[in-house]
């Protein structure tokens, strides 16, 4: 292991790596939101969005990232939608994030007693209100570990914006590899990144999950 | 005579096409407690549920105050502001602490100052004896303290009239008196309320009206010495006999 050549490439994976979190996180929002809107959709029932929602889960989970990725890169301009290449990654992970984001609210949402909405409303608490101030609460519990297990994935799943010219970390090392044969460094130099991002994320939500649980009530 | 709060005009309720109320009217005045009783599966429940628009209704009308309750009408959530429900299972959020669950409505819905609302909310809890709980979490109340802390959570709001949903089904023996006290203070203040109950004694003792509830119907209603003491129809007495206990061959003493 060359640590003189590490510590000479450490500032590009380090930029490397601030961008896999940066896409990562702004997708892993966009998809919690998503996910947040279209459970609330089914909650409510609402006739053809709901339908739309069924549809649209379907379809992001049962397509790979890096088909929606050339999907959105490639296919759209034809169409006459340019996209550059982060708000293609960020773009492309929401909408694969969306889907699992879902999943992992729709499961929590359901969980709620019914009762308890009707306990909310007969207070005289709009539907949203209701949502927002006793579903959702309870619901969140029910889903952080679903929640979290998402967000790990979605990070992980960031390795694939290389494909469309995102210089992250993976692009980096694969770079690295491709110029000056340093794979030994550079295999060493991507899984220590990732580690270092994922392992406090890890933790965050291990820690938050366990919050949740003993924010006085489940058990 | 004092004016109608509640007044329920030949309401039909189905479900799919088994009709569970038809054609039942009832008027319910400023103060007044009416209780109502019949067998399980009677409609009871139903009936309450209609009134605060959690069932919709496939026949009739529901009016407080000359305002129509209804399940597509915007103005539903401020009707059911003014109309009190508490249910058998209290039905507390299990994510606020006894306080925040009483706030939450009140503060949300009707914009009080929250320091306003919990000064009320303390004084309320001070009256069923939950003052010291008001920091605690629902898991650890017993059945009868949820129970309390949920007749304050509707209290709260200032409602024109209580719905009380078999609110001691659920509840082990000595913990059915703490409630029941509670609401017997209430109609001592004058409170509008509908009751639906097992609870017998506790009828007679609470009633202004006591409504007797079968197939589908009002079957009878009258005063409560008249209907425990003179029942006018045959299934009221049959009702009054289930509650009853004898032994043919008791050994003399």
């Amino acid at each position: 292991m060359d640590w003189a050549y590490i510590e000479s490439v450490l500032p590009l994976y380090g930029k490397a790596a601030w961008l896999t979190l940066r896409t990562g996180t702004a997708g892993i929002l966009l998809a919690a939101l998503t996910g947040l809107l279209c459970a609330a959709a089914i909650h409510w029932r609402i006739p053809v969005l709901r339908k739309i929602t069924a549809a649209y889960v379907e379809l992001s989970r049962n397509t790979p990232l890096l088909v929606q990725l050339f999907f959105i890169y490639y296919g759209l301009p034809k169409i006459g939608i340019k996209t550059d290449p982060e708000a293609c990654g960020i773009i492309g992970l929401a909408f694969l994030g969306g889907g699992y984001m879902t999943e992992a609210f729709r499961s929590g949402v359901e969980a709620v007693d019914r009762i308890q909405e009707e306990s909310a409303l007969s207070l005289g608490l709009t539907r949203f209100q209701t949502f927002l101030h006793v579903i959702l609460p309870q619901a969140a519990a029910i889903s952080a570990p679903a929640f979290m297990a998402n967000v790990i994935f979605l990070m992980k799943e960031t390795s694939v914006f290389s494909a469309v010219s995102l210089m992250d970390l993976m692009f980096t090392a694969k770079d690295q590899i491709g110029l000056y044969y340093r794979t030994t460094e550079s295999l060493f130099l991507l899984v220590g990144a990732y580690l270092l991002i994922l392992l406090p994320l890890s933790l965050l939500g291990t820690f938050w999950e366990r919050r949740l649980r003993h924010a006085g009530f489940g058990t | 005579m004092a004016e109608a709060v509640l007044s329920i005009s030949h309401l039909t309720k189905r479900f799919d096409d088994q009709t569970i109320l038809e054609d039942l009217s009832l008027e319910v005045r400023e103060g007044e407690v009416v209780v109502i009783v019949g067998s399980s599966g009677c409609g009871k429940s139903t009936l309450l549920r209609c009134i605060n628009a959690l069932e919709d209704i496939q026949g009739g009308e529901i009016r407080l105050r000359g305002d129509l309750i209804s399940h597509n009408r915007k103005n539903l959530p401020e009707l059911r502001q003014k109309i009190g429900m508490v249910f058998q299972n209290y039905e507390l959020f299990p994510h606020l602490t006894v306080l925040e669950n009483i706030l939450l409505a009140p503060v949300k819905t009707q914009k009080r100052s929250r320091q306003n609302v919990r000064e009320e909310a303390l004084a309320l809890l001070e009256r069923v004896g939950l003052k010291e709980k008001a920091d605690s979490w629902p898991r650890q109340l017993s059945g009868g303290q949820k129970q309390r802390v949920a007749i304050v959570r509707a209290l709260i709001m200032h409602p024109e009239i209580l719905l009380f949903d078999e609110v001691t089904a659920a509840l082990d023996p000595e913990m059915v008196r703490e409630v029941l006290d509670v609401i017997v203070n209430l109609a001592d203040q004058g409170k509008t309320m509908i009751i639906v109950t097992h609870e017998m004694s506790f009828a007679r003792a609470v009633a202004d009206r006591i409504i007797l509830l079968e197939d589908r119907r009002i079957l009878e209603e009258s005063d409560p010495e008249t209907f425990f003491t003179a029942p006018k129809t045959e299934q009221a007495k049959k009702f009054l006999r289930t509650f009853e206990f004898n032994r043919k061959n008791k050994a003399e003493a």
